[in-house]
């Protein structure tokens, strides 16, 4: 229990997607500049990656990985080559059903994610944190640990940026670094608060 | 832009039309990968080779694409695409190939690929489109190297692993800025780049959200 905890809180502050590995950048951008807005893709964030990750998990150990089709009396066989393949098409497939399935059951939540679902299955951060499990060879239970932390962290993140761009607009910014230029200013500040956290070991 | 001119398709993206600058496209990929000359290069190339033959690719086959499956298919060629630049590395420069890590497979997600595949090569011929990958590839390219040029040259006071200005631990003059090998210092350069950028080309800037009025003295009653 206590090294799921520690995989967790590591993977919020320590590791943090966005300000630490500059995971899912372009949407952090794009669509930071209201809160409600960075809300909704922070959530839907969280949801794709608690079940991404996990899948893309089962996926690798079982089928892909060198020697995984020993049941299947294919002992030498490796197909970790078609990995990104496999991957981003179980991102793809896993976004659409969920958006197929909230539109039937939870339409207040789909009305809420609106666009930014399938604007998900393009974010770095998702494959990212797929392949991250991959190079750490994370078992089962860690990756689904590692799916929802790695998201909260994105989640946060993004909700902090647009709290700050929110006040920032009133601001009498110089003209050439208005609007792009200072936002990759503020996060790189944010970037280098994140990273007092890199000290702690847990 | 269906009778630009391929000098312009080209071009273009470089500094007028900057991908990362202006688009804001491919963004994420971009910034851990500039610590040192190399390695960026390395990154240069592929993701100029990525876009370059998806573009190519999308192009030959837009008209037999159906509209409502074009993102997948389209991510199926670039995915294919990158699994073979990543083979190559492994197989050539398996050392950079362990630094860049995961941010090779992350070239799928490179907003510029998939971008540059929606926006121009579905509605253009292939030699445009290749055209187009390429002049974004170099756009993504030239800031990607001026970044990871200053980082590594102040950072660390070396170009490509060559020592330019011997730093104190080994005897030298030079007290590297251990700053700009962190994270946050690609932020600020690309942040003033663009600043730069817009100096140089007033249009780009944008319009605030706000203007501030002037300050007008009331007279009190």
């Amino acid at each position: 229990m206590e090294h799921y905890i520690s995989l967790i809180l590591k993977a919020i502050f320590v590791e943090n997607m966005a300000l630490a590995f500059f995971l899912g950048m372009c949407t952090f951008l794009a669509i930071s500049k209201k809160i409600e807005a960075a809300t909704g893709l922070g959530i839907a964030v969280v949801v794709v990656l608690t079940v991404t990750v996990p899948v893309n998990n089962l996926l690798y150990n079982s089928i892909l990985r060198e020697g995984a089709l020993d049941w299947a009396g294919l002992p030498n066989v490796d197909l970790s080559f078609l990995g990104l393949l496999t991957y981003i098409g179980v991102i793809a497939a896993i976004v659409q059903i969920m958006e197929m399935v909230l539109d039937k059951y939870i339409p207040a939540l789909y009305a809420a994610l609106g666009v930014f679902l399938p604007l998900i299955t393009v974010n770095c951060a998702i494959l990212g944190a797929s392949l991250f499990m991959v190079e750490r060879d994370y078992t089962f239970g860690e990756s689904v640990v590692y799916g929802f932390g790695a998201g909260l962290g994105w989640a946060l993140a993004i909700i902090a940026l647009a709290g700050i761009r929110e006040k920032l607009k009133y601001s009498d910014v110089p003209e050439g670094l208005r609007g792009l230029g200072i936002t990759f200013i503020t996060v790189g500040l944010m970037s280098l608060g994140f990273m007092s956290f890199s000290g702690i070991s847990l | 832009m269906a009778d630009a001119s391929a000098k312009q398709v080209l071009f273009e993206p470089i500094f007028s039309n900057n991908p990362i600058a202006l688009q804001i496209l491919g963004i994420c990929s971009a910034l851990a990968v500039t610590t040192s000359m190399n390695v960026t290069l390395v990154m240069c190339a592929a993701v100029i080779a990525v876009t370059a033959f998806s573009n190519l690719a999308v192009s030959l086959v837009r008209t037999q694409i159906p509209g409502s499956i074009r993102i997948i298919v389209q991510m199926t060629i670039i995915a294919s695409l990158v699994i073979v630049v990543d083979q190559v590395l492994k197989a050539y420069a398996y050392e950079i190939s362990k630094q860049l890590s995961v941010f090779v497979g992350l070239i799928i997600t490179n907003c510029i690929v998939m971008g540059r595949a929606e926006g121009f090569a579905m509605k253009n011929g292939p030699w445009l489109s290749f055209l187009d990958g390429v002049g974004n590839g170099l756009g993504y390219s030239v800031l990607l190297i001026f970044v990871a040029f200053f980082r590594e040259l102040l950072g660390a006071g070396s170009l490509f692993g060559v020592s330019l200005m011997p730093v104190v631990n080994e005897g030298g003059w030079y007290i590297p800025n251990g700053l700009l090998l962190l994270p946050p210092s690609a932020f600020f350069i690309i942040g003033l780049a663009i600043w730069g950028l817009r100096t140089w080309k007033p249009e780009q800037v944008e319009e605030p959200d706000y203007k501030m009025s002037r300050h007008v003295a009331k007279e009190a009653f």
